[in-house]
C-alpha cells in the first residue's frame, strides 16, 4: 500500500513536543519488549536451506564422491579459491578430481560453483565458523570437504526447486 | 568554625563527591548501554561479571592499557590540556551542587554541598561555558580536520544555547529572588516546582541542557556518520576516557541541575504534613532528589534513541529563533507573576 505523504505539518506537528513524546512513548514501549538476541557460542540461529555456508562435495548414496572434475567450479569461481586436477577411474563416470582444494579464505560465499556444477556435487553447506590462525589451515583438501548426502539433503531439494 | 574545622569538613565532602562521581559515572556508562540495547530489542552487555555490571570496568582497564597516540601534526601541550581541562570543569563544576538539605553532624550544621556560596547558579554558568574551551581546544589542537569541525560546531552550539539557558535560569532566580541552590529549592516548597510554573522555561533550559551537554539530538561535534568521532577523533587511551568521563559528569550535573531548579530539587511535595522526625525526613529528601537525578539521566538516555540528530543550520535555527524568543517571553512571564505574588 502506497501512502501518501502529507504535505503540510499542522501546527502540533510544528511545535515538536507532541511527536517527540509519540516518539518517547514508542520507544519506552520497547524497553520491555522480547528480546532477538542470541547468545551466539551458547545458542545458534537455525538456517534455512537457502542460507549459503562454506561449499562442500557431496558423497552420494554409496559414499562415493559425485565429482567429476570437470573443472567448471574452478573456472567460474570469481575469486579463483577453487583449485581441481582431474584423474580417469574404472568407475562409470570416468573421470574424479585427484586433488580438490577450496582456499576458503578466498571463498566469498557466492555460490556460483554450486549453480554451474552440472552434477550437483558441490553444494553450499549450512557450516559458517571458519575461522584459523594461519593461512595454511584455510586451504581444504577433499578430506575436509566431502561431506555425505544425507547432511546436504535439504538444500539439494532447495536447489532443484529453485535452480532455472 | 575556625578554617582548619571548614578546611577538613570539605576536605572530606570532596573526596566522598568525586568519589561518588567516579563510581556513578562507571556505572551510568553500563546503563546507558544496557538502556539503548533494550530500547533496541537487544539484551546488551552480559558477559562480564553478573549481568554484565563490570563491563565498564574492563572498558577502563583496556583504556588504561592502550596505547596513548599524540599525532604528528597536533599542537602537542593544547592536545594534552584539553582532555585535562575537560574533566576538570566537569567535576568542578559539581562543587556546589547539593544532594540534600543541611543535616546536623556531631551538634554542628554542614550543608551538603562543598560549597555552599551564595551565587551558586552564575558558578555553574561560568564553568559549563568555561567547558567548552575543552572541547574547542582539543578540535584545534588535534590537526585534523575532522576534529576541527567538531570543535568548531560545539563552540557555535554551546555559545547559542548558553542563552536560552541563561535567561531561563534568570526567570528561576527571579522567582526564587536568590541564586543560592539551597533557596531555590526551597521556594519551590509543595507542588510549587518551576516545572508546572513556568512550563516555557523547564522545556527551554532541558533543551539547553542537551545542547550543552552535546547529547542526541544536539550532538553535532562528536556526529559519527559525518565527523568520525568529532572533536575527539584523535584522541586514545586515557585522554579518550577523560572526554568520556566528562560527557557522562556533565550528563549527571545537568541532571541535577534540572532537578533543582525546576523538579523542585529534594522536596517531597507535602513531607511535612507527615511530622517525620527531621533526620528520617532528611534521608527520604535526599533519596527523592536523587530519584530526581536518576530519572532525568534515564530521560536523557531514553530522548537519545528516540529522536534524530538536527542538521546544523536546523540547530542554529532553533537556538536563535526558537529558544531564544520562548525564553524572553518566559522571563517576562515570570516577572510579571513575580509582581502580583508580592
Amino acid at each position: 500500500m502506497i501512502r501518501k505523504r502529507k504535505k503540510d505539518l499542522n501546527f502540533w506537528e510544528k511545535i515538536y513536543i507532541v511527536e517527540i513524546l509519540k516518539g518517547l512513548k514508542l520507544t519506552f514501549n520497547h524497553l520491555t519488549a522480547p528480546k532477538v538476541t542470541l547468545e551466539y557460542p551458547e545458542v545458534k540461529f537455525e538456517q534455512t536451506p537457502s542460507y549459503r555456508g562454506m561449499p562442500v562435495l557431496v558423497l552420494d548414496e554409496n559414499n562415493k564422491e559425485r565429482c567429476v572434475a570437470c573443472g567448471l567450479c574452478s573456472r567460474v569461481c570469481p575469486s579463483m579459491a577453487i583449485e581441481v586436477q582431474a584423474a580417469e577411474t574404472q568407475d562409470e563416470k570416468e573421470r574424479y578430481p585427484e586433488k580438490f582444494e577450496i582456499n576458503m579464505l578466498r571463498c566469498i560465499f557466492c555460490g556460483l560453483c554450486e549453480e554451474v556444477c552440472p552434477e550437483e556435487a558441490i553444494v553450499m553447506s549450512k557450516d559458517y565458523e571458519l575461522a584459523f590462525t594461519n593461512r595454511e589451515d584455510a586451504i581444504f583438501g577433499k578430506d575436509k570437504l566431502l561431506v555425505p548426502i544425507e547432511q546436504l539433503r535439504d538444500r539439494i531439494e532447495f536447489l532443484r526447486k529453485n535452480k532455472g | 568554625m575556625d578554617i582548619m574545622q571548614i578546611a577538613t569538613i570539605s576536605l572530606i565532602k570532596i573526596l566522598i563527591i568525586v568519589g561518588i562521581l567516579f563510581t556513578v559515572v562507571t556505572f551510568l556508562v553500563y546503563f546507558e548501554r544496557k538502556i539503548s540495547a533494550w530500547i533496541q530489542d537487544r539484551k546488551g552487555p552480559n558477559r562480564v561479571g553478573p549481568y554484565g555490571l563490570f563491563q565498564s570496568f574492563a572498558d577502563v582497564i583496556k583504556l588504561l592499557l592502550k596505547e596513548d597516540i599524540v599525532p604528528e601534526a597536533s599542537v602537542k601541550t593544547l592536545h594534552t590540556i584539553a582532555p585535562i581541562l575537560t574533566l576538570f570543569i566537569a567535576f568542578s563544576t559539581y562543587a556546589i551542587i547539593p544532594i540534600g538539605p543541611n543535616i546536623y553532624l556531631f551538634g554542628k550544621e554542614i550543608s551538603l554541598a562543598v560549597a555552599d556560596v551564595n551565587i551558586g547558579i552564575l558558578y555553574i554558568l561560568g564553568l559549563t561555558s568555561l567547558g567548552v574551551y575543552g572541547i574547542t581546544l582539543a578540535g584545534y589542537s588535534s590537526g585534523s580536520k575532522y576534529s576541527l569541525l567538531g570543535g568548531i560546531r560545539s563552540s557555535a552550539q554551546m555559545i547559542s544555547y548558553e542563552i536560552s539557558m541563561g535567561f531561563s535560569i534568570a526567570a528561576v532566580a527571579l522567582l526564587a529572588g536568590s541564586m543560592r541552590p539551597a533557596d531555590i529549592v526551597a521556594s519551590q516548597s509543595g507542588l510549587m516546582w518551576n516545572a508546572f510554573i513556568q512550563p516555557l522555561g523547564f522545556i527551554t533550559f532541558v533543551v539547553a541542557a542537551f545542547a550543552e551537554t552535546n547529547r542526541l539530538p544536539f550532538d553535532l561535534p562528536e556526529a559519527e556518520p559525518e565527523l568520525v568521532g568529532g572533536y575527539h577523533t584523535e584522541y586514545s587511551s586515557m585522554k579518550f576516557a577523560a572526554f568520556f568521563l566528562a560527557e557522562y559528569t556533565n550528563m549527571i550535573i545537568a541532571s541535577a541541575m534540572i532537578s533543582l531548579l525546576y523538579l523542585g530539587g529534594w522536596n517531597i511535595p507535602f513531607i511535612e504534613k507527615l511530622g517525620l522526625n527531621y533526620n528520617l525526613q532528611t534521608i527520604l529528601q535526599i533519596g527523592a532528589f536523587l530519584f530526581k537525578i536518576g530519572f532525568m539521566i534515564f530521560f536523557f538516555i531514553w530522548v537519545r534513541w528516540s529522536i534524530p540528530r538536527f542538521r546544523y543550520d536546523q540547530l542554529m535555527d532553533i537556538g536563535w529563533k526558537v529558544m531564544f524568543p520562548i525564553s524572553l517571553i518566559n522571563v517576562v512571564y515570570v516577572a510579571i507573576l513575580t509582581m502580583i505574588i508580592k
